[in-house]
């Protein structure tokens, strides 16, 4: 058997897994931000006609999930797992959308790095030869993120100005075997970091240093630079978040110049009032699903880094007095 | 009217200045909760120190309906009735001194529950 690992923490895909299909949803927030004509489907309210916040996020992913397989054009019998996790506590938001989709699940937790994760576990099931087909997405919501992490929305809290505004959304694309559109050809699993940030109000700080140890790992063990990539971005570290990880990446030896990006960033104007950027596990995705993919289908893009980050703290830890432990996994996407 | 609203206004505005720079120089792990609690407590302190109640006198509402007023009740309430009924009215005073208010709040919390589907 071949080993496909290359260097310390990277996998190197013999056969690429191809990306089939991508599908986003957004809420109309996000549907008002700069990407808003990227993404495939953009809902009227955050709430979508259920009775609660958390059923709309669950029904996002679902469509999320069932969009990206019709246009993959594959049979769901043809789906050999799906790969799905979110923000929420048991990842319910998965679960119950599972629980529709009939599909072999495993559910994922990676937090906000979660679409990273998921396309870098789904590749390993497709080249290490456990799958055809597997089926990626997750979610976020503003709303349920605001009661599952922090206090009641009606109770209108001053949100501090490093606090990222959790995506509403749901991403999903199709890994396959073999067909036409854009491969991931390496993966760069990330160590859990934790510098002893306490405060939860600042996650990109957070999670800045494993997202710089990720790509730094990413550059070493593939002997590449930044230069090789045509963007390198960053899973939602905000504005705050970016500035330290191009600082950390500078301090190392690494210069990256205007191509290192970061999706929180990305997804909302500076006039949206979301202070240092987007997070939450559809941010990264939607980006990803929609502008990045649609750059990669124009050959606009040649080769993408995407590098999922994650904060891995929970309400309790930190009510507690644990710091927040940070996470960052790459994959390579090439057109 | 002017005559009450103007000291109401800045008064008023004062504490919550006060609670606004809380929240701006402290550490972030000093939450609105804590902001709450100072308030409350501070105003208990400085109603039994006998510097509250003359800042109500002078503005009213700009001073009983920040936290600190609910504190203010509180240990106003307490200190009328111990003077009252000994030492026990220390426990007793101050809820029925604040009994309207804190009856308000659960019956217009329950009706606008009733009235509303609060999703937060």
């Amino acid at each position: 058997m071949i080993y496909k690992r290359q260097g310390n923490q990277t996998v190197v895909f013999e056969n690429p897994p191809v990306i089939l299909s991508s599908y986003s949803v957004v809420g109309p927030k996000e549907g008002k931000g700069p990407l808003g004509k990227t993404f495939s489907k953009v809902l009227p309210d955050s709430l979508n006609g259920n009775k609660s916040w958390e059923v709309a996020e669950s029904k996002m992913l679902e469509a999320a999930m069932q969009g990206a397989l019709e246009q993959s054009r594959l049979k769901s019998d043809e789906i050999d797992y799906m790969l799905a996790g979110d923000l929420l506590n048991q990842i319910i938001s998965s679960n119950f959308a599972a629980r529709t989709m009939g599909l072999p699940f495993i559910g994922l937790y990676g937090a906000c790095s979660t679409m990273a994760l998921g396309m870098a576990v789904g590749s390993m099931l497709i080249d290490g030869g456990f799958a055809r087909n597997v089926l990626v997405g997750v979610s976020s919501h503003h709303d349920t993120a605001e009661r599952q992490y922090r206090s009641p929305t009606e109770q209108g809290n001053q949100r501090a100005m490093s606090a990222q505004w959790t995506v509403t959304g749901a991403g999903s694309l199709v890994l396959a075997q073999s067909g036409t559109g854009p491969r991931v050809t390496a993966a760069t699993i990330g160590r859990v970091l934790d510098f002893g940030e306490k405060n939860v109000n600042n996650m990109g700080g957070a999670m800045a240093p494993a997202v710089a140890d990720t790509i730094l790992n990413h550059m070493n063990d593939l002997k590449r630079t930044p230069a090789d990539y045509d963007l390198i971005v960053s899973g939602d570290l905000g504005q705050v978040g970016l500035m330290l990880a191009k600082e950390v990446l500078k301090r190392s030896g690494v210069e990256t110049a205007n191509q290192f990006n970061d999706c929180g960033v990305m997804i909302y104007d500076s006039g949206q009032d979301v202070h240092a950027g987007g997070s939450g596990c559809a941010c990264s995705a939607v980006v990803f699903a929609g502008d990045i993919m649609q750059k990669l289908n124009s050959k606009q893009y040649k080769r993408v880094l995407l590098a999922g980050s994650g904060a891995l703290h929970s309400p309790t830890s930190s009510l507690q007095g644990e710091s927040v432990p940070g996470i960052g996994h790459a994959i390579v996407i090439e057109a | 009217m002017f005559e009450q609203v103007i000291p109401a206004f800045i008064v008023g505005g004062l504490i919550c200045v006060a609670g606004q720079l809380l929240m701006d120089l402290t550490k972030p792990a000093f939450t609105p909760a804590h902001v709450l609690v100072t308030f409350v407590t501070g105003g208990a302190i400085l109603g039994a120190l006998g510097l509250y109640g003359p800042m109500v006198k002078f503005a009213g509402a700009g001073a009983s309906v920040p936290l600190s007023g609910f504190g203010y009740l509180l240990s106003k309430g307490a200190m009328e009735a111990v003077d009252k009924r000994g030492l026990l009215g220390a426990f007793s005073g101050g809820v029925e001194a604040a009994a309207v208010g804190i009856a308000a709040a659960v019956l217009f919390g329950y009706l606008v529950s009733i009235a509303f589907t609060p999703k937060g």
